[in-house]
Order: structure tokens, then C-alpha cells, then sequence
């Protein structure tokens, strides 16, 4: 069963070659097999057995079905997903079972998919190597003494470990594409307002975004097409008709201008990340794409323009833990101290610093400084992009600067870890869409990404360019251990 | 040392909407705590907000009733906040580009003359929840959260607390004629601050201002002010300097208590909602609204004066909720006599609503009735005693006037023979006070006329008995 695309297990799944409630039992072997050491799991869910075994009775009863009915997958933990908790990786919330569905599990749920469970991450998304996750600090299925990157680690994974058929991730500022990179898989983030947010328990509104996270290129173009839809319950999801992009597998992509950012390959790029992805830019070129040099000038500036807008919209957005409605409370004599007590104990040193940063930009006095300053970058960021894609149809440059570092090895220096992100920051920015692939392996045997970044809803033009190169270089897309 | 009190006013009005600003729960007032919730107004992590874009209608319509520029693009932004009645910790509101600005209310002085009051802006915002505080513990109502509000600031153009009261019953009164809200301040849904500060004269400079919480009476209002202004009087005059400071008005005692000074008050860290998108408003929009806009009160007003001949006080009292310049209207539609259809209506049907604590259109008399009572003095028929009598009766019952006229036998009496008889007998039957009367004690007349009305069982027709009693005494 592994190793199939979605679209191959669909087709299994119809000619009865295995049933869902076995297809559904594998991964959760799986899980018990090799989760205790990757960590991927924050919650796994009981029930989905049963839910397979009902489509299943649906099915030999000849009902008509969704497409990918009866195919389990996994969600990462701060995409909600009805009466499953939602914890963020979080202490502070612990507890707390939405009682409401998320945009993005019901079109899941509409086409079928079961939910496997819920994937560990970086405590609300804040880090590069799920090491801020509260419990399960989630491993890379490559060498479990390196990270899996982060934030979406969990999703990265479980998807290269086999843990499940695919995931879905969120990105902010890499958020999907790192770890994706770290784990050898394909991530994609997708323009900002392609997926709805509601039910996507926010980081930074302005630069948030879910996006499929699976083992090939077609699973994620499928993935894409059941969750990239309009959604009136967010007000920021742009109204652009869905698409099929299943379509933009061809594999043709001659003639196709694919721009080369000198930005995205400066010093702190190692030689090894740097080779692997120069060989994919000549595997373009042999396809017939014209490769083009160009300059992003203002992409030395991403990372601290990031750091203001992401944790001054996390400051807001992370009021509402309080400790009063849902989630951890502390016990405190008086309401003043709940509020401290319940904040302090329920989040993690990572999330309380950019609490705090955020705060500081955001207070009287450093406003204009600060955040009125770094939404005029932005604007600066954004016109880099808009100018490239004036010259070049797409962009290609590493998605993080190394392969998977080891365990510990970043988290006392917070500097060292947001320049993991160096590469993907820009992009959420300026709100267009972004893909990592696998395109080769470090020294060190560990899986390195290449990056497509694209205009505004050229999902399609990304996948097709990503297809061809996946089809070309046939990589291995998970460890030799784990099959 | 005498001051001179510079004032403007925070009022916060809740819209009237069915659903609440930002979700579909119902904007009802008095459910059951904690029912009119969602996961979006409780602030659960993963929700957004969806503008309902009444509000934004609503917000217009109260915009242009107050002479208030529209802006083409406003935006909403979080106001950072820690309190347990406030799901997200942060309230959506508006603040650097707010909806409405630029307008003005014209109010009338004691002295007649008319003072224009200008309103800097009105901004949209979401209202917070409900805290309940009782014995041990104070329980959280979330309700409330998510009531759409529009938060109407004011120029610091008043100077007094009556000027206060004026402009504030102003604004409700025009805020019913658009009918955007209820303006209810008992049930909470007119709310007011007051920014108070005095002076020497004048032309010195502004004083420092303390804003005055809580007020939510227009008595309170006036309560509150003159309070506030005896204290920084007395502040000033004992060598003291006034400290800018948030203060809480007890309307129990009458005082204002300091609640927070300069240096605790609160940092909100303003910044635009990135989960909102700005509202855009098209010429259209705000041209259709201009068209819907009913006849607002200082045009009533006018036209009450020019086209019914009625005085300005009559007019005033007319113009004071729209539902009585209808009913008026009405009823001067059924009969043509606005003056008397207006005492009517000042009058009997006044004391008959705050009997009944109900409105005008509830009270039982349709303006047709009341017409048709007024047409009934008119043509003699009854008198104004009987009229009472009748309004009483139409009001209980629905009967029409004429026919508890007819029923009863009320018609007025206006045969001179069979009056004459009558003064006969009254003059017959008092022959002390007879001859006083004809002594010349005028004053006696009232007693006479009294006895005949009475001798009538009220049906006599003064207009008939009045010469009848000059004749036969003289
Ligand atoms: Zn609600």
C-alpha cells in the first residue's frame, strides 16, 4: 500500500484489491511501529477504524462514494478538525476539543479522506525544528537525531515516514516548505487567500496559509484541489475559481523562463544544498527552460521585516489564551494573577519571546517605528516579486539553507534558527505561492529541497514544473529502513 | 473664581441589527446567559470574523442623518486588551480610518437660539460581554459579545450640562428617525462618556480633561458633568492642578470616583485587523441610502411650523420621536385642526402613555379615533368634558367615538329653549348666589356655569349657555 499515489488508492479502493478498514489499519500499525521513535502523533484517532469500516459496508453496497473515500490521512495539530483536539503543541491548550468545524476538514471529509489524527508541530507554529513542541518533539524519519524542521514537522514526517498517506501543513514563513525540504517530501504553500483559514488557529493572519504536504507531486496537485476553494466564512479567501490541477501534469515545460534569485544563494547556503540545486536548475535547462539570472534586492531585509508583521499579529492573535474558556488554566487568587500565572505556565520560552517582541512593536511610541516601518518593507519585498515575475514565469532557489541539523543544536540561539527560514520568509510576504521538492541528498545522506515560487494562484504553472523534474529525477522519497 | 465647563461626548449606540456584527447569532437583548454565542463571537481559536454588512449600512444611514462626510474606504483594527468579558482579548473596532467623519448636530438652546455641536467621527466596533458579579464570584455573559455599536464622538463644543442633555437627546432622536437602534439607556444600548474640563474664560486654553465612565442616564449625564465640574472648580480655586484621568461616575451617590490615572492608562496597541478586509464603499451605496433617508427632525420641524401653523414648542413636542409626528399626521389627514389634534396629543393621550407605559401607536386610540373626538367638539356635538369621557371609552373598548356618542347619549345640548329651562332652575335653586351674581361678583360665573353642566349631566353646550346666563340675570 505504500507507495501508491491517492489517485492509485482510490482505483485500489473501487476494485476491492484491499478494503479501507485494512488500508486504515496498515498506517495505524505503522504508527505503532515507528511513531514512538519519530514522535509525529499528538493525538491519533479511535474512531477511524470504524469510519472505515462504514465506508467500507457503504461501498460493498454499491452506494456512491466521494473519490478518495475510505483513505485516511492526518492533520497538523492547529488545523481543526471537528470534536479532535486542537492543541498547537501547546500547554495552554491542553484540553481544548473544538466544537466546530474547520473549512478545510470538512472539504477533506466531503471528498472522503478519513482523519488519522493530529500532528505535532512547533508550539503554535513558532520554530523551525518542532523542538518548541511541548510533548512530542517530533524527529526526522531520515536520522532521528536531526530535526524534522518545523514548524510543520509532525505533517513532514509522518508523510515521509509513512505514517499516513499525506498531510496537511501550514505555512507562515516556511512553515511547510522547510521541513518538507528537511524531510525529503513536497510541500506546497499555496497563494494567501487559495484556502480558507477558518479553522486554521492563527500565527500571523496576513501570512498564514494550510497546503498539502504528501510524498509526489500529484497527490499534492489532488490535495490542492479539494481544499483550494472560496470560502465566505473567511473574509481574506480570495474568490478564484477551483481548479483541477491534475491537468498540469504534462510534463512539458519547454520554453518556460525560470528565474535564478542571486539573493537566494548567498554564503550561508551550503555547498552541498547549493550543488544539488544547481543540478536541478540543469535539469531545467535540458528540459528546454530558459534559465535567467535576477535580483531580489530587498530579500536581506525579509527576515526582520517577518520577525515584526508575524509577532506583532501573534501578540493579538494569542490574547485569547487566558486561561477563562478553554485550555490550561493556572490556579491564582485573584484574576490579574490567572492571567499572568495561566500565560507564563502555558507557553513555551519561544512563543512567550515573540509575544513579547510583538508587543513591543506594536506599544506607543515604536509603532511607527517599528511596525508602520516594516509594512513599508513589505510593500518593497512585494515589488521585488512583482518585478521578477514581470522577467521570469518562475523562481528557483534551496529552501533551506542546510539540510536537517541535529537535534539541540539551534535552540539556544534563536538567530541561527530563524535564518533557517532566510529562503522562505519572502514569499509569504508577498502572498504568492511556493513549492519545495526533494532534488537530491547532502553529504551527510540527508534529503535536500529545491523551491518553485510563483505569482499569485500559478499553483498550476509550479506543479507542472515540479512534476517534470520529479518525473526526470526519480528520487527515493523515503528511507530505506522504513519500508 | 468662576469656570467655564468645556464637554464632549463618547456615546456608544447598539445597532439594532437581527445578527450580530461579525456572526449569525442573534443580536436580541434579554436571552438566557451565554446562549446568543458561536464559536466565532466566544473568540475559539480558528474562527473569523465576516463583516455583516448592515452594519455598515446602519453605521451610513446614522452618518448621514449627522451631516457626516462617508469615507469611500474605511478599515477595521484591533484595540489590545486583557479582560475576562472580552473573548479575544482584543475588540474590533476602527481607528485611524473611521466610517463617518466631519458632521454636526444642531441644538437648541433654553434661550430658543440654536448652538451647532460638531461630531468628529463615528467608527464601527463590536461590544464586549457581560460581567455579573455576585456574591464569591463573578460570572462572564457573553451575549453581548459581538453586538454591532457605533461609537459617536463629539466635538468638545458643549458648555454645560444642559447643553450635554440637549445634544444627547438630539442624537436619539435622530438616531430613531433612521432606525439603527433602540437608544434604550436603561436596557444599555445608548452608553456615554463625558471628557470634561474647565476654564477661566472663555478664550483661555483648555483645561486638562478627565473622561467621566459610566453614565448611562440623561439625567446621569447632567448629574455627572455638574459634579465633575464642582470638583475641578473646587480643585482650582484650593491651588490644586487637575490630573488627566479616567473616572467612574456613581449614580447611586452622584459622585465621580478616579478609576485609572495617565500613567496606567492603557496601551492598545492599535494596529489594522489583518483578518478584515477594508470596507469600500461605491457612490451607489452611499446615494442609495442618501434616497431611503426619512425627513429628519429639524425639517419636521420646520414644515410642522409652516404647514400646520403650530408654535415652535408645539412642534418641538411633535418633532421629539417620530412616532408621534406620524400619529399626528394621521390624524390631522382624518380632521384638518393640527392645533387641537396636538393638545389632544400632548395632552390626554401623554398622560395615557406614561399610565400605560406603552407606546403611541399601542395606547388603544388610533390617530383616526382621535380625529374623529376632536371632529366631534368641533361640530358641537360633544363637549370637552364629554370628549374625555369618550377618549376614555374608545381607548378601553376600540369602539368608534360617534358610536359611544350615540350609545350613551352624549350629544351635546345645544337647544336654547331647553337650556334656558335649565339656567332657570340653577338660578331658581340658589337664590343667595343669584343675587351676588347679579350684583356683580363675576366670579360666580364658574360656579353657575358648573351647576348647568352638572344640572345636563354635561351635555350642555357652554357656547349656548354662557349668553342664556348673561340674559337672564341682567
Ligand atoms: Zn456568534
Amino acid at each position: 500500500m505504500l507507495g501508491k499515489t491517492l489517485k492509485e488508492l482510490s482505483e485500489a479502493l473501487n476494485k476491492k484489491e484491499f478494503s479501507s478498514a485494512e488500508l486504515t489499519q496498515f498506517y495505524l500499525d505503522r504508527i505503532s511501529k515507528y511513531d514512538g521513535e519519530i514522535c509525529a502523533y499528538n493525538y491519533i484517532n479511535e474512531n477511524v477504524i470504524n469510519q472505515a469500516k462504514a465506508v467500507d459496508e457503504k461501498r460493498a453496497k454499491g452506494e456512491t462514494l466521494p473519490v478518495y473515500a475510505g483513505i485516511p490521512m492526518a492533520l497538523k495539530d492547529l488545523i481543526i478538525q471537528k470534536d479532535m483536539p486542537a492543541t498547537c503543541s501547546s500547554k495552554i491548550l491542553e484540553g481544548f476539543v473544538p466544537p466546530f468545524q474547520g473549512t478545510a476538514a470538512q472539504l477533506l471529509e466531503d471528498a472522503g479522506f478519513l482523519c488519522l489524527g493530529k500532528l505535532s508541530m512547533d508550539e503554535f507554529a513558532m520554530g523551525s525544528s518542532n523542538e518548541t513542541a511541548y510533548r512530542k518533539k517530533t524527529r526526522n524519519p531520515w536520522d532521528t537525531s536531526r530535526v524534522p524542521g518545523g514548524s510543520s514537522g509532525g505533517s513532514a514526517a509522518s508523510v515521509a515516514a509513512g505514517l499516513t498517506t499525506f498531510a496537511l501543513g501550514s505555512d507562515t514563513g516556511g512553515s511547510i516548505r522547510q521541513p518538507a525540504s528537511l524531510c525529503g517530501i513536497t510541500g506546497m504553500k499555496p497563494t494567501y487567500g487559495r484556502v480558507s483559514r477558518f479553522g486554521l488557529i492563527a500565527f500571523a493572519s496576513s501570512l498564514d496559509q494550510i497546503g498539502p504536504m504528501t510524498s509526489n507531486i500529484s497527490d499534492n496537485a489532488a490535495i490542492l484541489s479539494v481544499i483550494g476553494k472560496y470560502d465566505k466564512k473567511d473574509s481574506t479567501s480570495l474568490n478564484v475559481a477551483q481548479e483541477d490541477y491534475a491537468k498540469y501534469l504534462t510534463g512539458d515545460v519547454k520554453g518556460m523562463k525560470i528565474g535564478v534569485p542571486k539573493e537566494y544563494f548567498a554564503e550561508g547556503i551550503a555547498p552541498d544544498v547549493r550543488e544539488c540545486v544547481n543540478k536541478a536548475i540543469k535539469a531545467y535547462e535540458g528540459m528546454g527552460c530558459e534559465i535567467v539570472e535576477i535580483s531580489m534586492p530587498h530579500t536581506e531585509y525579509a527576515v526582520a521585516t517577518y520577525y515584526i508583521i508575524a509577532t506583532a499579529e501573534a501578540s493579538s492573535n494569542l490574547g485569547r489564551y487566558d486561561g477563562i474558556r478553554f485550555g490550561f488554566r493556572a490556579d491564582a487568587d485573584n484574576l490579574k494573577d490567572m492571567f499572568y500565572e495561566s500565560r507564563s505556565q502555558g507557553f513555551g520560552d519561544e512563543v512567550k519571546r515573540r509575544i513579547m517582541l510583538g508587543t513591543y512593536v506594536l506599544s506607543a511610541g515604536y509603532y511607527d517605528a517599528y511596525y508602520i516601518k516594516a509594512q513599508k518593507v513589505r510593500t518593497l519585498i512585494k515589488q521585488d516579486f512583482v518585478n521578477a515575475f514581470e522577467k521570469v514565469d518562475a523562481i528557483i532557489c534551496p529552501t533551506s539553507p542546510t539540510t536537517a541539523f541535529k537535534a539541540g543544536e539551534k535552540m539556544s540561539d534563536p538567530l541561527q534558527m530563524y535564518l533557517s527560514d532566510i529562503n522562505t520568509i519572502s514569499l509569504n510576504l508577498y502572498g504568492g505561492c511556493g513549492l519545495s521538492m526533494p532534488c537530491g541528498f547532502g553529504a551527510d545522506g540527508m534529503p535536500v529541497g529545491v523551491q518553485l515560487l510563483g505569482k499569485y494562484f500559478d499553483e498550476g504553472r509550479l506543479y507542472n514544473l515540479a512534476y517534470a523534474f520529479e518525473q526526470q529525477a526519480k528520487l527515493p522519497v523515503m528511507p530505506e529502513k522504513l519500508k | 473664581m468662576s469656570y467655564e465647563p468645556v464637554i464632549g461626548l463618547e456615546v456608544h449606540v447598539q445597532m439594532s441589527t437581527d445578527s450580530k456584527i461579525f456572526c449569525t447569532c442573534s443580536n436580541k437583548f434579554g436571552a438566557e446567559p451565554n446562549t446568543n454565542v458561536c464559536p466565532v463571537c466566544l473568540g475559539m481559536p480558528g474562527v473569523l470574523p465576516v463583516l455583516n454588512e448592515k452594519v455598515v449600512e446602519y453605521t451610513v444611514k446614522a452618518g448621514l442623518a449627522l451631516n457626516c462626510q462617508i469615507r469611500s474606504k474605511s478599515v477595521f483594527a484591533r484595540k489590545n486588551y486583557f479582560y475576562p468579558d472580552l473573548p479575544k482579548a482584543y475588540q474590533i473596532s476602527q481607528y485611524e480610518l473611521p466610517i463617518c467623519e466631519h458632521g454636526y448636530i444642531d441644538i437648541e438652546l433654553e434661550d430658543g437660539t440654536q448652538k451647532r455641536i460638531g461630531i468628529t467621527r463615528i467608527h464601527i466596533e463590536e461590544d464586549a460581554g457581560k460581567l455579573n458579579h455576585e456574591a464569591g464570584c463573578s460570572l462572564v455573559d457573553l451575549n453581548r459579545t459581538g453586538t454591532p455599536l457605533m461609537e459617536i464622538v463629539s466635538e468638545p463644543d458643549l458648555r454645560s450640562a444642559e447643553e450635554a442633555k440637549a445634544y444627547l437627546m438630539k442624537l436619539k432622536t435622530i438616531l430613531e428617525y433612521v432606525e439603527v437602534s433602540d437608544c434604550n439607556m436603561e436596557e444599555g444600548s445608548m452608553r456615554c462618556d463625558a471628557n470634561v474640563s474647565i476654564r477661566p474664560d472663555s478664550n483661555a486654553p483648555f483645561g486638562t480633561r478627565a473622561e467621566i465612565k459610566n453614565v448611562n442616564s440623561f439625567r446621569n449625564v447632567e448629574r455627572a458633568i455638574k459634579y465633575e465640574q464642582k470638583r475641578q472648580e473646587k480643585v482650582l480655586n484650593e491651588g490644586g492642578k487637575i490630573v488627566q484621568e479616567t473616572r467612574l461616575f456613581n449614580a447611586d451617590t452622584g459622585i465621580t470616583a478616579s478609576m485609572r490615572g495617565k500613567e496606567d492608562a492603557h496601551d492598545y496597541r492599535y494596529f489594522p485587523d489583518p483578518d478584515l478586509v477594508p470596507i469600500v464603499l461605491e457612490d451607489k451605496f452611499i446615494d442609495d441610502l442618501k434616497a431611503w433617508m426619512p425627513e429628519l427632525p429639524d425639517a419636521k420641524l420646520a414644515r410642522f411650523m409652516s404647514e400646520y401653523g403650530l408654535s415652535g414648542m408645539d412642534a418641538d413636542f411633535l418633532v421629539s420621536a417620530k412616532a408621534y409626528g406620524q400619529y399626528f399626521e394621521q390624524a390631522v389627514k382624518a380632521h384638518n385642526n393640527p392645533k387641537a389634534v396636538c393638545n389632544w396629543i400632548m395632552g390626554e393621550l401623554m398622560r395615557r402613555l406614561n399610565d400605560k407605559q406603552c407606546t403611541i401607536f399601542e395606547a388603544g386610540i388610533s390617530p383616526e379615533n382621535l380625529a374623529e373626538i376632536v371632529k366631534l367638539i368641533d361640530e358641537g356635538k360633544i363637549s370637552g368634558n364629554i370628549a374625555k369621557q369618550v377618549f376614555d371609552e374608545t381607548a378601553e373598548t376600540g369602539k368608534k367615538p360617534a358610536d359611544i356618542v350615540a350609545e350613551k347619549g352624549l350629544v351635546q345640548n345645544s337647544n336654547e329653549d331647553e337650556l334656558e329651562a335649565i339656567v332657570k332652575q340653577v338660578l331658581d335653586a340658589n337664590p343667595a348666589e343669584t343675587e351676588r351674581f347679579k350684583g356683580g361678583e363675576v366670579k360666580l360665573q364658574g360656579f353657575f356655569m358648573g351647576q348647568i353642566m352638572k344640572a345636563s349631566k354635561g351635555k350642555a353646550n357652554p357656547a349656548v349657555v354662557a349668553p342664556l346666563l348673561k340674559k337672564l340675570t341682567s
